[in-house]
C-alpha cells in the first residue's frame, strides 16, 4: 500500500492506491501505523485517489483511528462519491470530520489549529 | 420482482451486462470479480453511481462468503452471476461453504458507533447490503448456499439526482 506523507502539523497522508478493500485492509493498517508521526496532533488522510472502499477498508480506517494516541485526531479528505456514500451510510461522519478536498482540510487546519472533534468544545 | 424467475442467458451482446464467473475464495479473487462486474455494467451502459452501489453490494456479499462460509481458507469456489432484470441488476452467488447460521440472513443492523475505544471495526457488511439492495434471498440447496440480491436502478440514482449518466442506454 503506497502512502505519501507530508508535514507534521497537520501531517498529511495521501493514499496512492485506488482500493482499500479486503485484499488491502491489513497492508493499509500496517502502512498507516508505520507512517503516523507520534508528534502530529492532527492527521489528514487524503483519500482523493481512492475509488473504492468496502467495509473491510472502513474497518481498517477505524482501527487506525483507534490505534492513535488520545491527543491525536484523524480527519478524512478528498472522498470520492462512492467512498463518501459509504462513510455517510455507516454514519462515520459522526466519528470523523470529512472534508471534500485536501485543500479544505488544510484550510481548516490553518484557521483552527486546535480543532478537536466533540468533547473539547466549550459548553453553552 | 421475482428473483427466482431470473434465467441464465450468457448473452454477449455489446449492451448486455450479464455474466457468469467462477472464482476462488481469496480476497484477490473477490477484487478481480468486482473489476469484471464493473466492466460488465459499463458494457451495459450503467452509470458510475449505480455501478458503485452494485460493486459495494457484491463486495460485501463475496467478502462474507470468503470470511464466513469458507472461513478465510481461500480454496473454495464461488459462482458469481450478474443478471439484468427490468429496472434492476440481480447478483446470484453460489458457494459450497458453511451454511448461514440458522439458515437465515443476518439482520444487518447498524450497531451504535460509540466513541474511540469501542468503535466497531466490522459488522457493516450486511447492513450495507440490506441498505442498498432492493431484495435479498437465501437458500441452502444440496450443500450449496444460493444468495440472490437485487439492486434496483431507479430509487438510489434518482435520489442522488445526477440524472442522465445513470440512465440505461
Amino acid at each position: 500500500m503506497k502512502l505519501t506523507c507530508r508535514g507534521t502539523e497537520p501531517q498529511v497522508i495521501t493514499v496512492g492506491a485506488p482500493r482499500i478493500d479486503a485484499a488491502a485492509a491489513i497492508q493499509f493498517k500496517d502502512a498507516m501505523r508505520a507512517a503516523l508521526l507520534p508528534e502530529a496532533r492532527r492527521v489528514i488522510l487524503d483519500l482523493s485517489a481512492v475509488e473504492f472502499i468496502d467495509s473491510s477498508g472502513l474497518g481498517a480506517i477505524v482501527a487506525v483511528k483507534k490505534s492513535m494516541a488520545p491527543g491525536q485526531q484523524l480527519d478524512l479528505a478528498g472522498l470520492t462519491p462512492m467512498v463518501d456514500k459509504l462513510f455517510r451510510l455507516t454514519r462515520m461522519e459522526t466519528i470523523f470530520v470529512l472534508f471534500p478536498t485536501l485543500a479544505a482540510a488544510e484550510a481548516s487546519a490553518l484557521s483552527e489549529p486546535a480543532l478537536r472533534f466533540g468533547s473539547d468544545a466549550p459548553g453553552h | 420482482m421475482a428473483l427466482s424467475s431470473a434465467k441464465r442467458s450468457d448473452n454477449q451482446h455489446p449492451l448486455c451486462p450479464e455474466m457468469t464467473l467462477e472464482i476462488g475464495s481469496s480476497p484477490m479473487d473477490v477484487r478481480r470479480a468486482l473489476v469484471r462486474a464493473t466492466e460488465a455494467l459499463v458494457r451495459g451502459g450503467y452509470g458510475p453511481q449505480f455501478r458503485g452501489i452494485v460493486e459495494l453490494v457484491l463486495a460485501e456479499a463475496l467478502n462474507n462468503i470468503v470470511e464466513h462460509a469458507y472461513a478465510g481458507q481461500g480454496a473454495g469456489r464461488i459462482q458469481v452471476r450478474l443478471l439484468e432484470l427490468p429496472g434492476a441488476i440481480c447478483l446470484q452467488l453460489r458457494d459450497r461453504g458453511a451454511p448461514m447460521p440458522g439458515l437465515v440472513l443476518p439482520e444487518g443492523r447498524l450497531k451504535p458507533l460509540g466513541h474511540d475505544g469501542d468503535l466497531p471495526e466490522g459488522g457493516f457488511g450486511w447492513y450495507l447490503i440490506r441498505r442498498l439492495a432492493s431484495e435479498v434471498s437465501y437458500r441452502r440447496d444440496a450443500g450449496e448456499n444460493i444468495l440472490e440480491i437485487a439492486v434496483a436502478r431507479e430509487p438510489e440514482c434518482a435520489a442522488e439526482g445526477s440524472g442522465g449518466s445513470d440512465r440505461l442506454r
